[in-house]
């Protein structure tokens, strides 16, 4: 069994490429606690930091900085009654929510972490990726529908129409990178996510910076159109709080409203995923080719263990400065075991950085290769993700006609413009 | 790949069968079941809905058929666009009185017995052509997957400077989508 | 088990065909109508796929294609017609739209 184990973790290639339904079941097994892991994450930071953005404080009082808070949530949303409407239809009020995740998590089994850390790599990957959450409106278009009341039905309205127009504009700023992999020697680009990172690697270049107005006008269009496509703020129509009380899922309560929830940060990270894969180089770590040598291999390898050893730092500096009274002793205690858990992955982070520091093929260092893909990805997203927050705390909600005449008027014949200079200056520029 | 993952899973890479019969027949069958419901249901969104599944099951036997290219094509444009719109319209125009009416017209029975006849008619050319002459083969021929999306590029856009064969029909088709488009705003917008 | 033929796919596409014929002749809903020329054109689709993979070449896929683009634009005018019909009659029967002119 661990011979077993080990064979995988020294494998080159994604579980679904090596037809193995075993590894490629526990992949998605981890990628879903791991999204799931994430989601809660986020809700924290989500609240904390929209609270420090207004000089607030935010959840304090379940755990130590309200670092269980989460959890608290949970558990509430669990227990609680699970109200279906009177005059709602029954079994599509139920099924709504379950589309909606299905959508989301879908996404997830093409998602490149590492050239080998993905469930499959198909070769159609970013069409698969786009059509797929696409599927997610359905679950908000048909909820707002099923809950049989107005402002659910005027948020499904708003969002179907807002989605539906804004694919169009994301289609076609995926479409322009697309087009920058056909920039090799053979001619022929690709869809697979996995060859896109590979093809920026190629070229040397991450693609937002490739044809320099170009790749990053395209990336701009797509940031801004998976904005829109998950329904977040300042595109938040479908839920405006101030005009529809909660927009589609106003009828909904208990765990159905958190299936909601969870997939709309599934969503959101998802959307990351496509933008990081497609213009910011995936799982690359900074300056693949032009650091290239086992020395940088090692440096940046110990990033992940000095990240977590920086988490620990902070953890410990708060549990210094709580106040010393014999209230906060419990949480003082509380977080000074939560830097301790930090402080020991960082510790094994760094053992493992510096046991697969040889530059192999040997087991350890195809794990430590492995982690360190993951890291440099996830890294990329969690910055999408501090974006989305800070749109939320700085911009005002958009009206519903600026949002479609800015998406029809503007952004389309933006990014149709950026199609065809892209495709121009390819055949003319190498 | 490594040798030693080859030994642990017994992988034979590209030999696996990508097609087992029962992932058709599901697959099928849900096509069918589902299609059955577009038809039958009384409310237009359970319609929609089933529809919605006939469509993904049916992009899933594309994706049986070595099609991944047309799979992808009809997730997002049908059940990613052509749905949505569908589901909009629907909730723009009120089906609560529908919801009381009768939903087969008039004529109910004309029209099953044409669809029966036209089934008839499928039957025996089904028959017919696998029996009589070789028109529906067995064996079905390789078509290679993994450059799919590429062998329908240089089908349709042409290759090396020249143009494609299908080159023509597909400017023809964008034209056709952009008078879709043109019909379908003047005749919805009140006042142009 | 027996093997997949091209036969196999033959009979699900009649049988959607015939589904989708049922529903454009008997159902009153325009929009069940439309609904059901969309199962008559993936009938149709999974016709050509299959041919395309019998044959070896990949000219069915193509027509498939752009039996996809067709659809799209015919639901775009089709439901812009209903649209337009509704405003003015107020219903989406297809057999209370019996008038030529008023």
């Amino acid at each position: 069994m661990p011979n077993f184990i080990m064979s995988y973790l020294g494998s080159t290639v994604t579980p679904g490429e090596a037809g193995s339904q075993f590894w490629a079941l526990i992949y998605v097994l981890i990628i879903f606690a791991g999204v799931s892991v994430a989601v809660i994450c986020m809700n924290w930071i989500e609240r904390k930091a929209l609270a420090h953005f207004q000089i607030r404080l935010g959840p304090m009082r379940v755990g130590p900085h309200g670092l269980l808070q989460p959890f608290a949530d949970a558990l509430k949303l669990m227990l609680k009654e699970d109200i279906i409407p009177a005059e709602a239809d029954q079994f599509v009020f139920w099924v709504a929510p379950l589309i909606g995740l299905l959508a989301a998590f879908t996404v997830y089994t093409v998602i490149p972490f590492g050239p080998s850390q993905a469930v499959s790599d198909m070769n159609i990957g970013i069409l698969f990726m786009l059509g797929v959450s696409s599927l997610g409106v359905l679950g908000i278009v048909v909820s707002g529908w099923a809950s049989n009341s107005h402002y659910p039905l005027i948020g499904a309205l708003r969002s179907s129409a807002q989605m539906v127009s804004y694919e169009v504009a994301m289609g076609l700023a995926v479409v322009s990178a697309v087009l920058m992999t056909s920039l090799n020697a053979s001619g022929t680009g690709t869809l697979s996510m996995i060859g896109i990172v590979q093809a920026q690697q190629q070229q040397g270049v991450w693609f937002i910076f490739k044809f320099f107005p170009l790749g990053f006008l395209a990336f701009v269009i797509f940031a801004i159109a998976m904005v829109a496509e998950t329904n977040r703020a300042p595109f938040d129509m479908a839920e405006a709080e101030s005009e529809l009380t909660a927009g589609y899922h106003t009828e909904y309560s208990g765990l159905r409203w958190s299936l909601f929830m969870l997939a709309e940060y599934a969503a959101m990270i998802a959307v990351s995923s496509i933008a990081v894969t497609l213009w910011l180089g995936g799982w690359m770590r900074p300056f693949p080719n032009l650091l290239h040598a086992p020395a940088w291999d090692f440096i940046f390898s110990l990033f992940p263990g000095l990240t977590f050893g920086g988490l620990a730092a902070i953890a410990m500096i708060g549990a210094a400065r709580m106040p010393a009274h014999s209230f906060f002793r419990i949480q003082r205690i509380g977080l000074a075991v939560f830097a301790a858990l930090l402080a020991f992955s960082a510790l094994l982070l760094l053992v493992i950085a510096i046991a697969g520091r040889s530059a192999d093929t040997s087991v350890a260092a195809r794990f430590r290769e492995g982690i360190d893909y993951v890291y440099w990805f996830v890294l990329k997203v969690a910055v999408f993700m501090y974006l989305f927050i800070w749109y939320r705390a700085t911009w005002p909600r958009y009206r519903f006609d600026q949002l479609m005449r800015i998406g029809w008027k503007v952004m389309l014949p933006i990014s149709l413009g950026v199609l065809l200079l892209t495709a121009i200056v390819g055949v003319i520029l190498p | 790949m490594n040798p030693a993952l080859n030994s642990a899973l017994s992988i034979n890479s590209g030999m696996a069968p990508v097609a087992t019969p029962w992932f058709f027949y599901a697959l099928a069958g849900m096509a069918v079941l589902s299609g059955v419901f577009v038809i039958t249901r009384r409310n237009a969104v359970h319609a929609a809905l089933a529809l919605i599944i006939t469509l993904l099951s049916v992009a899933g036997l594309y994706l049986m058929l070595y099609a991944p290219f047309v799979a992808g094509v009809q997730i997002i444009v049908y059940a990613g666009g052509i749905m949505v719109l569908f589901l909009f319209v629907i909730m723009l125009v009120n089906i609560e009185r529908s919801s009381k009416e009768r939903a087969f017209n008039r004529m109910w029975p004309v029209g099953l017995a044409a669809a029966g006849a036209l089934m008839v008619l499928f039957a025996s050319a089904i028959v017919k052509g696998s029996h009589i002459n070789d028109m529906f083969r067995d064996r079905l021929m390789p078509l290679p997957e993994s450059t799919n999306t590429q062998q329908i590029a240089s089908l349709l856009y042409g290759e090396a400077g020249r143009m494609g064969q299908y080159t023509f029909a597909f400017e023809i088709a964008s034209l056709l989508l952009l008078v879709a488009i043109l019909g379908a705003v003047i005749m919805t917008k009140k006042k142009i | 088990m027996v093997p997949i033929t091209t036969l196999h796919y033959l009979v699900v596409a009649a049988a959607l065909f015939v589904l989708g014929a049922i529903g454009v002749l008997t159902r009153r809903n325009v929009v069940i109508v439309l609904m059901s020329i969309e199962l008559i054109l993936n009938a149709v689709n999974l016709n050509l796929v299959a041919f395309s993979r019998m044959w070896g070449n990949l000219h069915g896929q193509i027509f498939a294609i752009f039996i996809v683009v067709d659809a799209a634009a015919e639901a775009a005018a089709g439901l812009g017609i209903l649209i337009a019909f509704f405003r003015n009659k107020e219903t989406v029967n297809i057999d209370e739209i019996d008038l030529l002119k008023w």
